[in-house]
């Protein structure tokens, strides 16, 4: 019989086990790769047979990645700044008005709201990437090309967050916004001070989710900006990445694990709160 | 329930940003699919034009870029959906610890960007002997001369769908396993007493039946993720078109027509059809997991 999340490890784990670690060290061994492909001094990224280990770990590509972009025209240092101001503000904005959104989704009552989750829910299957033409279009004729606004507004609006945000704000029950209004809590009253409390596991989820979309995102900086001073670090890494060689191979890791390791420790630190929303993610 | 206040005022912002940079867009792809634009010139309203230019007259779409998406996502698609559940389904009869580990293990190609699986899956894939599967392939001797993965027909499309699949446990793989967490273990029992024997009838009778709304959220999911994926063919061949069209799909033909040919309404137009496809699958989802 299915027994699902048993206490500790029994011989009839044994099947599961022999085909999960198989499966999982070909999910993590290209990232195991990045990593040693990444510390790899020259002679050991141009060696044949190539090895799948590095033997003399050396900060070579780093400081690689850093001499080319000190020559370019734009120091890195700059790609840096704007990719953080652009996640920093990217993520609050997307927190801030998902939670709204999902506030009044689920607690308060107004002529259009079945219909309002349905729309967003049928926006679960936007794929920003079918539609480029159209969303530069819409940049360019709001005038904010080669602004910071470029990098953060397309971005903000993301349906899949303010849907996980209402589903949990479903669970919280509707007697504590009952009492608070009877104290005459007003609306933001209940919003600061109750529902935002009660759902930070799903906040942290929306954040965490927010983050990866911006972190990565090569797309704003590619369609909506020219200048080179505003454009964010993934562009930066995607035209190293793109200019090839063995070289460029080992400064295109390096640079693929800076844009890693912060997504990876921002999820270790989050994974169990990103479990408790997703337990709340049914689509009906 | 809340009865007063301003539930407009709470969703304005979000609303605002969604009808801008969402609905709006859906609105131009849609509009312009029916003119004739270069960018430069206004748009001239054409009809149908492109959609019958683009099933009747685009030979590269009925040839490859048809055939290749069908292909590429019925197995990305519903092929790492049921993957995705699959693990999920084995993950969650493990203990704590060494589920989280895995299950970090599996979700972590999600948290690589499209740059680094570029980075990485090209170095694996090398045309030379310093590629690691032309190193491997030559060192036992399966072959004597290097093959040039990433260049020959044969070979990208499987590579593209297998790089897919690696990426493909995201966030429907995260709800799925909390979802067959959820699963009240009562029901197995009174499974089993009602004679459902192998597990493979529990998976169907219990497990599935029990969390179909998770199901459907992990469909949907899975489906904009084997769409997204669709830039994995340029992002490791470097090109577009990738080599012999081999891995072209209607993301990269869209990218093609709109940003390198500047025919804009025709591009358009293939975007509108493929978020018809894309509604096709998420529809067929909606069907199979239906929570009634």
């Amino acid at each position: 019989m299915t027994k699902t999340n048993p206490k500790g490890f029994a011989k009839n784990q044994i099947p599961l086990y022999l085909y999960l670690i198989p499966l999982a060290i070909f999910m993590a061994a290209p990232i195991v790769f990045i990593i040693f492909h990444a510390f790899k001094p020259m002679d050991e990224l141009f060696m044949f047979p190539p090895r799948f280990l590095v033997y003399r770990p050396t900060m070579e590509n780093f400081n690689a990645l850093f001499r080319v972009a000190a020559g370019a025209t734009v120091p890195v240092s700059r790609y840096v700044f704007n990719s953080v101001v652009v996640t920093l503000a990217v993520v609050f904005s997307t927190v801030v008005t998902a939670s709204m959104a999902g506030f009044a989704l689920s607690k308060m009552h107004f002529r259009g709201k079945i219909a309002l989750f349905t729309i967003n829910n049928l926006a679960l299957m936007f794929v920003p990437v079918a539609l480029q033409i159209p969303r530069y279009m819409t940049v360019a004729a709001i005038g904010i090309e080669n602004t910071y606004f470029a990098h953060i507004l397309p971005i903000v609006a993301t349906p899949v967050i303010v849907f996980l945000i209402k589903q949990f704000m479903d669970q919280v029950p509707d007697s504590l916004i009952e009492a608070a209004t009877v104290d005459g809590a007003g609306a933001w009253r209940i919003y600061l001070g109750i529902m935002i409390p009660m759902v930070r596991p799903a906040l942290a989820t929306g954040a965490i989710l927010s983050f990866q979309m911006v972190w990565n995102n090569i797309e704003t900086s590619a369609l909506f900006t020219t200048s080179e001073s505003i454009r964010t670090l993934p562009f930066y890494m995607s035209t190293l990445a793109a200019a090839g060689g063995i070289a460029g191979q080992g400064m295109a890791a390096a640079a693929s694990l800076i844009m890693f390791v912060p997504n990876l420790l921002l999820f270790i630190v989050m994974q169990s709160r990103v479990m408790n929303t997703m337990a709340h993610s049914g689509l009906k | 329930m809340y009865r007063k206040g301003s539930p407009y005022l709470f969703l304005a912002p979000y609303l605002i940003l969604f009808f801008v940079f969402i609905v709006v867009p859906v609105a131009i792809a849609v509009g312009l699919s029916f003119t004739n634009f270069d960018a430069i010139q206004r748009p001239q309203f054409v009809g149908l034009l492109n959609y019958v230019n683009l099933f009747t007259q685009d030979l590269i779409f009925l040839q490859h870029v048809l055939p290749n998406t069908i292909i590429f996502s019925m197995i990305v698609g519903p092929g790492g959906f049921a993957l995705a559940f699959f693990v999920a389904w084995s993950l969650s009869q493990l203990s704590k610890g060494p589920r989280t580990v895995m299950a970090l293990l599996m979700f972590s190609p999600s948290l690589t960007t499209g740059v680094a699986i570029g980075v990485v899956w090209r170095i694996i894939f090398l045309g030379n002997p310093q590629g690691h599967l032309n190193a491997f392939l030559l060192n036992w001797g399966f072959i004597t001369d290097p093959i040039n993965f990433l260049a020959n027909a044969t070979f990208i499309m499987p590579i593209v769908i297998v790089v897919a699949l690696w990426s493909s446990m995201g966030v429907g793989f995260l709800a799925m396993l909390a979802g067959v967490l959820n699963v009240n273990p009562e029901l197995y029992e009174a499974a089993s007493i009602d004679g459902v024997k192998s597990r493979l009838q529990e998976v169907f009778y219990v497990t599935i039946p029990s969390m179909k709304p998770q199901m459907l959220f992990a469909a949907v999911m899975s489906i904009v993720g084997a769409f997204q994926a669709g830039t994995i063919g340029v992002v490791l061949t470097l090109s577009n078109p990738t080599p012999h069209y081999a891995a072209q799909l209607m993301v990269n033909h869209i990218e093609d027509y709109g940003f390198i040919r500047f025919e804009m309404g025709f591009a358009s137009a293939v975007s509108v059809v493929l978020l018809g496809i894309i509604y096709g699958f998420s529809a067929t989802s909606r069907k199979l997991f239906k929570d009634d």
